[in-house]
């Protein structure tokens, strides 16, 4: 694994490379560069396989963080690629010419998180909501239990009981 | 009946109205909401001489067919519902493909909005007497997804319900004991939710349309 | 040809309809020569609520579209609202068809990120629940396959030996769907006694109807005339569409993640997954009957290794205020289906941030479908839909 990553870091500028188990590491590259990563390892170092590609959102910085995960099937390992775009305008260049299957991540990210990427087949359409006129669900600025109480609310008489707040309670009853 | 309202927005390009070209040659304006469906009321419809009523309340609840769709992780439970361990065909329940068939609708779990779309035209379609079974907590009140964004608190703001199973998922024998009470409570005569729905039209659909903005359908699938 | 209208005189219908340089088919909708048929979310069968919008001329299917997001209950938003603990009866219901494999991966994924190790018989409890859960899905979906051709002996042979397995799970865990027994430490608690002399009961009816479902299934003329030589996946497909699980290895490519990358205790049992060549609904269902077989025969290999006695659980932090370290993971594991992972991506605090499913429905319902019904007939459509093994609420969560 690690004459993999030794080979890459010669082509391509790697910072903060963590490597998880023997068979995954993960290291982070900036933005410009991650389809001609993607490309490279796809077509030497025998990276055929696309597992997943997600989205995480850092509030507090203001950027959300893109993860690639690619997998060779001959050599058994895993590498995940991490890169940081602005939450502003989140745009992103698109892969779907290398794998069929990124298109479909590529939809369910433009509709979950607000990423775009331009020049990606039936981008605009939705794919898992209908109807649907708010910000993007899986951004953390979106209140989802408030969302439900307003739109479905539930049943009058409900009762929240916390466990973390019943022990806190019973041992430490002056606090 | 009420305007149809079109939330353009949302509509598809073979709902919008247009002109097309019609089989003689000549091109016609058409709406495909409103010209494609019938527009009037449903009426309730009262029961009748009581003697005769029981007798027609018997054969009802002798003979409850289920339409098969399984809405959500309760449909986990049907199979073994129908196959020799727990068989219900001995009690006269059978599944169809279609609600035009069909008696009774077994809501089996959360409903999403866009599943309750499709289960409000399901559950129009159906010929009256018809029945509910609401099952698992999802339907009472939200159970496990009660702070989900996509899924429905309370099933009877939206439909008529006759009999609540609890469970998460509930056992196929409960299943049963729902079955029970809904045929006991049909040969009492009970079971009139679908003339409760007619009744209650108007805030039965300003509920519904609260919340499906895309509403693309006429205002009662006949 | 240049745009002829049916009206006109002099309209050929054998260059119909017409075909790009790529092999796809132009779809013209005002000339009303084609129909959309939804076949829609309401499926009688071993699938769940997945619509596809086919358009259709005559008999042939020129394209498909799949449309899901009918069982979309916003999961990954509900994991960052809940304490690690309090996600674990909630991740349960992703896949509603083999429940244990959720449990197992946020296990491996709260363990490797907490460092934890978990004893010698947790592990081997953890992999017969595992395999029961295997078992009691393929039960459902090997005669489901005959099930979409119209023969409806082997679903309900399957499904009621499938309640005996449920028994089972429920003597082990409480519970027949959803049995929260694998927790981050170890699982809830040792075999009951005699339960061996059950399991092997069932096992032997099992057996008997392996070989029935080989003579009522395979063996029959109008199944094998509707299922041979239909729904060919290309060898050159499994890469670019990302096809794993027994798909995969009817085309050829021997990829299983319990044995690539093993977990638990696959070291030290012995199974050797089939591959074949021809990659037809036959070949696939091939495929999941001699999986069928070797799930009854690796539990009764666990069934002789498991000790009786040991210890279950490791020592972890109290669980109302367990904060997991910064970190990212991605971990496997083998459903009946494909190569199942989680990634998981922690941030210091006792929320999770990301909890992240990749299905292997993901790709195989979603592109692949769409590109295998073009050209085939809309009674076949049922039939690829289940010999792909889709299954909707893992595309969605």
């Amino acid at each position: 694994m690690k004459k993999i990553i030794d080979k890459i870091g010669y082509k391509f500028n790697l910072s903060e490379i963590q490597y998880q188990r023997d068979n995954l590491t993960f290291f982070t590259i900036d933005k410009e560069s991650v389809v001609q990563m993607l490309t490279y390892l796809r077509d030497y170092e025998g990276f055929s396989h696309f597992v997943l590609m997600t989205a995480v959102d850092w509030i507090e910085d203001g950027l959300f963080q893109l993860t690639y995960i690619l997998n060779n099937p001959k050599e058994k390992v895993d590498i995940g690629i991490r890169t940081v775009i602005l939450r502003e305008k989140a745009e992103m260049t698109t892969a779907h010419h290398l794998w069929n299957q990124v298109a479909t991540y590529q939809r369910e990210l433009k509709e979950m998180f607000g990423i775009h990427f331009p020049g990606s087949p039936r981008i605009n359409e939705p794919f898992l909501l209908e109807g649907w006129d708010d910000i993007p669900p899986m951004r953390r600025d979106f209140d989802t239990k408030k969302y439900s109480e307003e739109t479905y609310f539930p049943r009058p008489g409900r009762k929240t009981h916390d466990p973390a707040e019943y022990m806190k309670q019973k041992l430490y009853p002056n606090e | 009946m009420k305007e149809t309202t079109n939330n353009n927005k949302f509509l598809h390009e073979e709902n919008k109205p247009r002109k097309v070209l019609a089989p003689d040659g000549s091109i016609i304006e058409i709406d495909p909401i409103r010209d494609y469906f019938c527009e009037d009321r449903p009426q309730v419809s009262k029961p009748g001489n009581k003697v005769v009523e029981r007798f027609l309340n018997w054969a009802r609840a002798e003979s409850i067919w289920v339409l098969g769709f399984g809405t959500g992780c309760g449909s986990i439970e049907i199979p073994p519902l129908m196959t020799p361990r727990f068989d219900a065909f001995r009690f006269g329940v059978q599944t169809r493909p279609t609600p035009r068939q069909s008696n009774a609708f077994i809501i089996s779990g959360y409903l999403s909005v866009k599943t309750l779309k499709r289960v409000i035209r399901s559950y129009e379609q159906m010929q009256n007497p018809k029945y509910v079974l609401a099952l698992g907590s999802c339907t009472i009140n939200g159970g496990m997804y009660w702070d989900s964004y996509n899924t429905i608190n309370r099933l009877d703001h939206y439909m008529p319900v006759d009999v609540y199973i609890a469970g998460c998922m509930p056992r196929p024998e409960a299943l049963l004991a729902g079955f029970m009470k809904l045929k006991e409570l049909i040969k009492q005569g009970k079971a009139e939710n679908a003339n409760k729905y007619i009744e209650n039209l108007d805030w039965y659909k300003a509920n519904q349309k609260k919340i499906i903005k895309d509403w693309n359908m006429p205002d009662y699938n006949w | 040809m240049n745009k002829m209208h049916w009206l006109d005189p002099g309209y050929d219908r054998a260059n119909y309809p017409e075909k790009r340089s790529d092999g796809s088919f132009v779809v013209d909708k005002a000339s009303q020569k084609f129909v959309k048929i939804w076949q829609g979310p309401n499926h009688p069968g071993v699938t769940g609520n997945m619509s596809i919008e086919l358009t259709v001329s005559g008999d042939e299917i020129i394209e498909a579209k799949t449309h899901v997001g009918y069982l979309h209950r916003g999961f990954e938003k509900l994991f960052e609202r809940r304490k690690y603990i309090q996600v674990f009866p909630t991740c349960i219901r992703m896949c509603v068809a083999e429940p244990d494999y959720n449990e197992y991966n946020l296990a491996a994924g709260v363990e490797e990120l907490g460092g934890i190790e978990i004893p010698e018989a947790a592990s081997w409890l953890r992999t017969l629940v595992l395999e029961m859960a295997r078992l009691q899905s393929l039960l459902r979906v090997v005669p489901g396959q005959g099930g979409t051709t119209g023969l409806g002996i082997g679903v309900q042979w399957g499904v009621y030996l499938r309640d005996l397995i449920l028994d089972r799970f429920e003597e082990l865990t409480g519970g027949r769907v959803y049995h929260m027994f694998i927790i981050p430490g170890g699982v809830r608690g040792l075999l009951p006694s005699g339960f061996r002399k059950r399991m092997k009961e069932n096992l032997a009816d099992i057996d008997e109807f392996i070989g029935n479902i080989d003579k009522v299934m395979f063996n029959n003329a109008v199944f094998k005339k509707r299922t041979v030589g239909v729904g060919i996946i290309d060898p050159s497909w499994v890469d670019s569409y990302g096809i794993v699980g027994p798909n995969a290895r009817a085309a050829g490519f021997k990829r299983d993640v319990r044995k690539d990358y093993p977990y638990l205790k696959y070291k030290e049992l012995d199974f050797d997954p089939q591959t074949a060549t021809e990659s037809d609904i036959y070949t696939r269902s091939r495929i999941r009957w001699h999986d069928l077989i070797m799930t009854v025969d690796l539990i009764r290999q666990i069934l002789d290794k498991i000790p009786d006695q040991g210890d279950i659980r490791a020592k972890t932090p109290n669980v109302l205020h367990w904060k997991l370290p910064k970190g990212e993971t991605y971990v496997r594991s083998e459903s009946s289906r494909g190569e199942y992972g989680f990634y998981m991506v922690s941030d210091g605090s006792a929320y999770p941030r990301r909890i992240n499913l990749r299905g292997p429905s993901y790709t195989h319902a979603v592109s692949l479908l769409e590109k295998m019904l073009i050209g085939a007939n809309i009674a076949d459509v049922a039939s690829i839909m289940v010999s792909l093994q889709t299954c909707p609420p893992e595309i969605e969560r």
